[in-house]
């Protein structure tokens, strides 16, 4: 009798972990989660190791703006995230560095560069980033606690 | 109390639910005729397929997988597609700008079966793999036409040269 009360608990315990993990799943997919952001293209806007909360909802409503700073997915990679501005819409003229000249980001696409133009591999090397690809836009800094801030432009 | 029971079972069965179709995968319509002869024969009746999310959560996919990937042109539109060459393949295209295009790092390259009626690479280019969307398994509905769909490219769309997988 107690191995079934037993065995009667475990699985309500599971069934529990199992219903919040799947909240969690949806908060984290489709309302917004945490991200750590390395390496040097944003700086001095942002900087390695950099915890930014990032919301999903205007993603996928389709209202990025230009100067919004979004979470995608590498063009090359789709395993890794890269995190750029929106620099250029579609419809605008933008202009690359190889091959160096004018273009006009086509339907469904946006332009996206880090803050380090020196230093920041973005659509001036692979062109212009298909809007599926984008997953979030930035909405503040969490980590470190002395710097945080919002990094919404409106 | 009665409400407070259903807020409690809404709160969760919703998440578990979207979390199962997240996962695993969900059944949907297909629209148009750019599969043809293999979805949507004749165009009167739509085939409803079985969309695997599972098969594609390491962005594994096959030469000849029929695959749904978010349109470059428009991100509120799926489509649905036949994986022609991968990564480092050489395809030869079919009035794209290029006459034969290797295929970039992380890209694919998508045609329908129904030559000349389809939006595809040869229009848009290569995708990238982060579009995929899920593998397409099975016709599902109506049941006369349940069947598997298997991977299978037709010769003449071969890539000219496949790349090693390292």
């Amino acid at each position: 009798m107690t191995l079934l009360k037993f065995v009667g608990k475990t699985c309500g315990f599971v069934g529990y972990v199992f219903q919040y993990a799947c909240v969690t799943h949806c908060t984290f997919e489709y309302l917004g989660d945490f991200v750590m952001c390395s390496g040097p293209s944003m700086e001095p806007t942002l900087e390695s190791n950099n915890i930014l909360f990032t919301e999903h909802l205007s993603p996928r409503m389709q209202r990025l703006r230009r100067g919004d700073i979004v979470i995608a997915k590498s063009p090359s990679n789709p395993r890794q995230n890269i995190c750029k501005r929106v620099t250029a819409l579609p419809g605008d003229k933008v202009r690359g560095q190889f091959p160096r000249r004018s273009q006009v980001v086509p339907r469904g696409h946006v332009w996206l560069e880090g803050d380090n133009t020196s230093n920041s591999s973005d659509s001036r090397v692979y062109g212009p980033v298909p809007i599926g690809l984008v997953r979030s836009r930035v909405v503040c800094r969490v980590w470190p606690l002395d710097k945080i801030s919002s990094l919404t432009e409106y | 109390m009665f409400l407070k029971n259903m807020f409690k079972s809404m709160f969760f069965g919703i998440p578990v639910g979207l979390t199962f179709l997240d996962t695993f995968g969900y059944v949907a319509r297909v629209e148009g005729i750019s599969m043809q002869p293999v979805l949507n024969p004749e165009a009167r009746d739509t085939d409803y397929v079985f969309l695997s999310r599972w098969a594609v959560r390491d962005y594994n996919v096959k030469r000849g997988d029929v695959v749904s990937l978010v349109s470059p042109k428009d991100p509120n539109q799926k489509i649905i597609k036949r994986v022609v060459g991968l990564q480092g393949d050489v395809v030869s295209t079919l009035g794209y700008k290029n006459q034969y295009v290797k295929i970039p790092e992380g890209h694919c390259w998508v045609e329908g079966d129904h030559t000349g009626h389809t939006l595809d690479s040869n229009t848009f280019g290569p995708v990238s793999l982060g579009l995929l969307n899920a593998k397409a398994v099975a016709i599902v509905w109506p049941p006369s036409r349940w069947q598997q769909l298997e991977a299978k490219l037709p010769q003449h769309r071969r890539p000219i040269s496949i790349a090693n997988r390292h």
